[in-house]
């Protein structure tokens, strides 16, 4: 029967595998609609383990919205751990939902968000463990028509044989056109069957349906011609953008998980997009323009949540929370609001800013003063110019200093390496920093004990962005700057041993820039990985980088392009590149012209407090920066 | 010298209670730190005064006796809660419980009865109900029945430390066989001594003298937790406690 709970099966696998509690469900908040009251079922799926994938906002924002429809039921479904994985194929279990125990493939739609392209070999196991072929193409009207979203869907071209359809930008109303369609599409007897529902799709804002276009490739292997093979889709296919955040406080009531998960807090959104423009980030680039949330919309999301969740602390998320235009006043309110209380309330990674230790000292006021987080990414002045993230080191030492003074013990520098432009003294920069700021710190907090933990990442270039034609830094060469920079934060131990350096090899970050831009091509290496026993590649322990580079190896020399061709090539102006008809609203010439001043070191100031250059996605999506301050406040809480 | 909170230190505990609560169903596979922070968290959400230790990061007054293994259902776990204003035990109970995931729920709270010392003084068995299915009464019996008869029985425990042999046998105060709807059920109090023994480790005892191996998981319940007594009764450990409260409303009468 469809909708059946698989439970009754899976539970004597659940007693010989580890962690069971994630793959119960039954966590606060969670739902189980009835199967046959419904018209419509989605299945969200979060491809990496329930511990990362739990926490993520974009899913419990649509698992909310879904739910909240009375035709419609959602019920969410991560990637299985080997182990249970295993028992499940012995024993004919296949991937269920976590909270009706149902099969994935009694689903109308699978939605997969993608935050990193690390997890695509995790989609096509789950496909695979649901009974469901891999290949859109492979698929009738029985199966469930897979919805790829999330940043990574900005460029859906290497999983294109494998979803369905892919949506660009904000999925809270997108959903519920696709949801309309498909209700109408099975109430009219699912006429035209599966390509017709597709062609339906296609034809809804946001919705690009691979299957419908065709790509040619030239005797240079870069793309010659992306084609249309019907003409009632569009061209291009443009992003989806919800104005008016307040009008979408979700998620209401988050899922609080039983088992242990990477973020042990509630999480509220205070703006969405970010014009800050960072040029190596993709988020930033994306999710434009700034929306606000209100700081009143803020207080009643953060009263509401606490209220069903029972959560200690609050992180108020965006993609650079200070530059919140009430943050000042909304850090006092709600410290004020909570003093009494055990909640405590935090931000993300910020900017170098002075101002940014005030709201921290502010959002600690009585509580533990342990870390702080700053993100300069670029290790040298001249480096953080081509990323357009300046900031001078004089600024930066006296910010972190200051932090130190002010009680903090221990502060996190995060840093990019491999970034255009970029050689080795750029990145020994980074010790001269780190030494600098334990001296300083030192001096000013009069403390021998302080730390500062310097945490590195390999640069991806990612499609959208000025960087997108950049040459990506080759695993080697992140790995002989990661060297010499260790090397120089321990000539003296002194100091050095204040100073924490975390990284990682420069390896998956190859991968990852292969998956980023990818065409077509590359989804044949990653199918090749997934039979070669390949997923849970975000996970040290499970990616093998040889895996990898055989699979594209073998599977790329057909084309002519092999490894490098996709990440150390640095591309021309004109090239044809895979994500070119999905649109972010970002003119490419814009895009072209960031990027060679970046390469000339010159910086572009943010659009909210100079005038618009022109980067072209208000114009393009009829959309507008919506920012404060509002003037309200926030009223003291009446105890009932 | 660090920084230091500023204001008065938290309100002391006022009053302590004792709760008896069970995992059952699905989230008996919850292990302890997932039920602890459940916990917690309901606790907040029901909005319970909890008194709180001192410092930067303040703790709830919460002490945990010994849990019941991950994967093994419950009726009998114990958890001892210090609060800042004094309440009904009885409102305490029903608004954790209502705050709870319907697979935990709390069945007792009551006051610790003053000079009745502690709870985890009370505690040193567990009554076990291990579900066995795919086997029947006439294969359980025997089993038991050889296991019973030995003084010793060796398996191999998995700890954090590796494989280490332990016996099974010495902490079984008794052991028997049932049956309920043909699904041999397996009766058994077991001392809590170290290193611990588990149900599972009294399977794996007893396929180590008998044979016996179940065709699907089997599934335990803690039935029960108290002090063993010479007559191989193991007392209600909040027992004392409930005499204690009789005593007092009788005083005031």
């Amino acid at each position: 029967m469809t909708g059946e709970t698989l439970y009754p099966r899976l539970e004597p696998l659940l007693a010989q595998i580890q962690k069971p509690i994630q793959y119960v469900g039954g966590e606060l908040n969670s739902q189980v609609k009835p199967w046959d009251d419904v018209a419509v079922h989605w299945a969200l799926m979060y491809p990496d383990a329930y511990e990362v994938g739990l926490p993520n906002q974009g899913l419990m924002i649509l698992y909310e919205v879904l739910n909240e429809r009375p035709d419609t039921l959602a019920e969410r479904t991560y990637a299985v751990w080997p182990d249970l994985a295993g028992l499940m194929r012995a024993n004919g279990v296949p991937q269920f939902t976590v909270d009706g125990h149902r099969s994935v493939a009694d689903f109308d739609l699978l939605g997969v968000s993608f935050a990193t392209e690390l997890g695509y070999t995790n989609l096509l196991e789950a496909l695979d463990l649901a009974g469901v072929p891999i290949h859109a193409a492979d698929r009738d009207e029985s199966h469930p028509v897979v919805v790829a979203g999330g940043h990574a869907a900005f460029n859906p071209e290497p999983v294109a044989d494998f979803v369905d359809c892919a949506v660009l930008g904000d999925g809270e109303q997108v959903v519920g056109d696709i949801t309309d369609v498909v209700k109408a599409w099975k109430e009219q007897g699912r006429p035209g069957g599966r390509v017709e529902l597709l062609a339906r799709l296609a034809r809804v804002d946001g919705v690009y349906v691979p299957g419908f276009y065709a790509v040619t490739y030239g005797a240079d292997g870069a793309i010659a011609e992306v084609l249309r093979l019907r003409d009632d889709v569009p061209v291009k296919v443009a992003k989806r953008t919800v104005m008016d955040l307040d009008e979408w406080p979700y998620p209401k009531t988050p899922i609080v998980p039983l088992a242990e998960s990477v973020h042990e807090r509630m999480s509220v959104e205070i703006f969405r997009g970010c014009t800050r423009g960072c040029r190596f980030c993709q988020a930033g680039m994306i999710t434009r323009p700034v929306r606000e949330r209100t700081i009143t919309g803020i207080g009643s999301m953060v009263e509401q949540g606490l209220k069903a969740t029972g959560y200690e602390e609050v992180g108020l998320l965006s993609l650079s929370s200070a530059d919140h235009s009430e943050i000042g006043q909304l850090a006092k309110e709600l410290a004020d609001r909570y003093e009494d209380s055990k909640v405590s309330l935090s931000l993300p990674s910020t900017r170098v800013d002075a101002f940014n230790v005030t709201l921290a000292n502010e959002l600690s006021r009585n509580g533990r003063r342990s870390g702080l987080t700053f993100a300069p990414e670029g290790g040298s002045e001249r480096i953080r110019r081509v990323i357009n993230k300046t900031v001078s080191k004089e600024d930066l030492v006296r910010t972190v200093t200051t932090a130190y003074a002010n009680g903090w013990t221990q502060v996190k520098l995060y840093f990019m390496c491999g970034l255009p432009t970029e050689t080795d003294e750029d990145v020994l920069e980074i010790a001269e920093l780190a030494v600098e700021v334990i001296r300083a710190g030192r001096e000013a907090s009069g403390r021998k004990d302080i730390r500062c933990t310097v945490s590195i990442g390999g640069f991806v270039p990612k499609p959208h962005t000025p960087f997108q034609w950049a040459s990506q830094a080759s695993a080697d060469t992140i790995d002989h700057r990661l060297r010499v920079l260790r090397e120089a934060i321990n000539a003296d131990r002194r100091i050095g041993r204040s100073i924490g350096l975390r990284y990682h090899d420069g390896k998956p970050g190859v991968i990852e820039g292969l998956l980023s831009r990818g065409d077509r091509r590359v989804g044949r290496v990653i199918e090749r990985v997934w039979r070669d026993g390949g997923k849970f590649d975000g996970w040290s322990e499970h990616f093998s980088f040889d895996r990898w580079t055989t699979a594209a190896q073998e599977e790329l020399a057909q084309f002519g392009v092999d490894l490098d061709w996709f990440t150390t090539r640095e591309r021309t102006e004109h090239e044809v590149l895979p994500w070119d008809h999905l649109d972010s609203g970002l003119d490419k010439e814009w895009l072209w012209e960031d990027w060679r001043e970046a390469l000339s070191e010159e910086e572009v100031a943010d659009c909210r407090w100079t005038p618009c250059y022109d980067c072209g996605v208000c114009p393009t999506m009829g959309t507008e920066i919506q920012i404060g301050p509002t003037g309200r406040s926030l009223l003291p809480l009446t105890v009932v | 010298m660090g920084r230091q909170p500023d204001g008065p230190p938290p309100p002391p505990t006022v009053q302590k209670l004792r709760l008896r609560y069970a995992k059952r169903g699905r989230l008996r596979f919850a292990s302890h730190r997932d039920l602890a922070r459940t916990l917690e968290r309901a606790l907040r959400r029901a909005q319970v005064p909890m008194a709180f230790s001192a410092g930067f990061s303040p703790h709830p007054k919460i002490s945990y006796l010994g849990a019941a293994p991950t994967g093994a259902a419950s009726e009998a776990e114990y958890v001892e809660i210090g609060l800042s204003v004094a309440c009904d035990p009885e409102a305490v109970r029903a608004a954790l419980d209502a705050a709870l995931p319907d697979e935990v729920a709390i069945l007792e709270c009551v006051e610790a009865g003053e000079g009745t010392g502690s709870l985890a003084d009370r505690i040193d068995t567990s009554v076990w109900r291990v579900e066995l299915p795919g086997l029947s009464l006439e294969e359980l019996r025997p089993a038991v029945a050889e296991f019973l008869a030995r003084d010793v029985v060796t398996v191999a425990k998995q700890t954090k430390n590796g494989l280490k042999d332990i016996d099974a046998r010495a902490s079984v105060a008794s052991a028997s066989a049932g049956e309920e709807a043909g699904c041999a059920i397996l009766h058994m109090v077991v001392r809590q001594l170290t290193p611990a023994v588990r149900p599972d480790d009294v399977l794996a005892a007893l396929a180590a003298v008998a044979d016996l191996r179940p065709p699907l998981p089997p599934r335990a319940v803690r039935e029960a937790q108290g002090r063993l007594d010479d007559t191989g009764t193991v007392a209600d450990p909040l027992g004392p406690d409930r005499a204690a409260r009789l005593l007092r409303e009788h005083a005031a009468i």
